[in-house]
């Protein structure tokens, strides 16, 4: 059973909490970094979440036409897993942390490319409509989200494929972490990370990203302005 | 116009000072500001912050000339009102305050020039954004868990109209810690100015009502410990309040 985002929220879209995701939360993301992660300007590998922010004008439905700003060639398709909130999630530890999960979606954490992890500008990641996010799936649907398949297709061309098995910290752990330091709301969304190399796709593709139970998530780049 | 939000009586209510220490409430009531619990002034969409947007507190990171503003995001559950209490873990060698001026945003902005920025501004308030330099990491500096913690910003105690504020230019911030001057700048100082934050971060993300901009934070940090209790003036915003407390205090 797949019910529609219109539980949780009425059009216009908007989700009724904060999107938060994870980065290099993917062995792929980690790897690709390599022996850089004990250089300059990073000095060593994470250690706690590294987390940041979608906010609420970066969020969009299916379907939405996200603008590719001028100047910018291609932007970079995040497919990730999102993990929606249920229930006041703070201390969590991990045998309990799913209990808190009201279910999941997907999510496409889009930004315009960039090299450095270190202090990346906010015009990356905040850009409006820079969150599209499918339908919602209630938990039960997922039994073990830690070995869900993602497919990303631009123009029908499977571009990538990962599975959420390959995560850094699976759900429950990445959970217990994050609420050790910040509360989730219900409503709220953690995206648990994009696995690396994350495909490109350009103004006038289409993008289509499928997750194991979840369905799939299409929307369209268009040219800014257009 | 001053107006609070603060919680009393088992209901949240919208209140204006009444004299130096009391409250008058919507609805005609008055009490004293102690008797009241404070939640931030107003509600709270995307929090945007500005890192390194005074010249001497960059200087003071070791920080040279940058190409755009340094800004980051925080989650609305890291707000906190007047008269809060913020953890400070056990064991943390460097916690401290930033006093900055906060920027609530009145109305939707979607890529407005400098000339008109202001328009979009309902008012101000005070910020204390606290910090953890113990858990920095150099991956989307700052990371949350230095920058978003439960209990991390403290905002308020007054959203005060922009109409209300002459001259937004040339405010002065101030921080004491137990009574002891610690913290000293004014917003003339700003890197980048409020017109042109509004600019830049309206050019890719549309601003809307609620959201707030907390410009940045002078010289002067320090270290507070738990029992600390730390004081924000900003010219003509009044005075935010707020005391560190120990993992005790949380059941740690």
């Amino acid at each position: 059973m797949v019910s529609s985002w219109a539980r949780l929220d009425v059009s216009p879209f908007r989700l009724s909490g904060t999107v938060y995701g994870a980065l290099l939360n993917h062995n792929s993301a980690l790897e690709a970094l390599g022996s850089a992660v004990n250089a300059p300007p990073y000095g060593a590998p994470p250690r706690a979440p590294i987390l940041y922010i979608k906010p609420r004008n970066t969020l969009v439905g299916p379907g939405h036409a996200v603008e590719v700003p001028t100047g910018c060639d291609a932007l970079e398709i995040g497919a990730c897993l999102g993990v929606v909130i249920g229930r006041t999630a703070s201390r969590l530890t991990p045998g309990t942390a799913l209990d808190h999960v009201a279910g999941y979606l997907i999510v496409d954490d889009i930004s315009l490319p960039h090299a450095s992890y270190y202090r990346p500008s906010l015009r990356f990641k905040a850009r409006d409509g820079f969150c599209p996010m499918g339908a919602f799936v209630p938990r039960a649907v997922v039994a073990d989200p830690d070995c869900l398949t993602i497919d990303t297709f631009v123009d029908d061309v499977r571009v990538a494929s990962a599975s959420t098995a390959g995560a850094v910290r699976k759900v429950a752990q990445l959970l217990a972490d994050v609420t050790d330091f910040m509360t989730l709301a219900p409503g709220d969304v953690l995206a648990t990370g994009v696995a690396a190399p994350a495909p490109r796709a350009r103004a006038g593709q289409a993008v289509r990203i499928e997750i194991s139970l979840l369905g799939s998530l299409r929307h369209t780049l268009v040219e800014e302005g257009a | 116009m001053m107006q609070a939000r603060v919680a009393f009586g088992g209901a949240i209510h919208a209140a204006v000072p009444h004299g130096e220490h009391a409250l008058r409430l919507a609805d005609g009531r008055v009490v004293a500001q102690d008797a009241v619990t404070w939640l931030a002034p107003f509600e709270v969409g995307t929090i945007i912050a500005l890192g390194l947007n005074y010249a001497d507190h960059a200087k003071e990171l070791s920080f040279g000339a940058q190409e755009e503003p340094l800004a980051f995001l925080k989650g609305p559950g890291s707000i906190v009102g007047h008269r809060s209490q913020t953890r400070r873990p056990n064991g943390v060698k460097y916690m401290h305050y930033e006093c900055e001026l906060a920027v609530v945003i009145g109305r939707s902005a979607h890529r407005v020039t400098r000339a008109t920025a202001m328009g979009h501004v309902a008012g101000y308030c005070i910020a204390n954004d606290y910090a953890i330099r113990d858990y920095l990491e150099n991956y989307y500096r700052p990371n949350l868990r230095v920058k978003n913690r439960d209990g991390g910003t403290v905002l308020g105690p007054w959203l005060v109209d922009a109409a209300d504020v002459p001259d937004v230019r040339d405010l002065g911030l101030r921080t004491y810690v137990n009574g002891e001057l610690r913290q000293q700048g004014n917003t003339r100082d700003l890197i980048f100015d409020i017109p042109s934050l509004i600019e830049y971060l309206s050019g890719f993300m549309t601003l809307d009502t609620g959201d707030v901009i907390l410009t940045g934070t002078p010289e002067g940090v320090s270290n507070v410990d738990a029992g600390d209790e730390v004081a924000c003036e900003i010219d003509g915003l009044g005075r935010l309040v707020n005391t560190l407390v120990s993992d005790t205090v949380f059941d740690r």
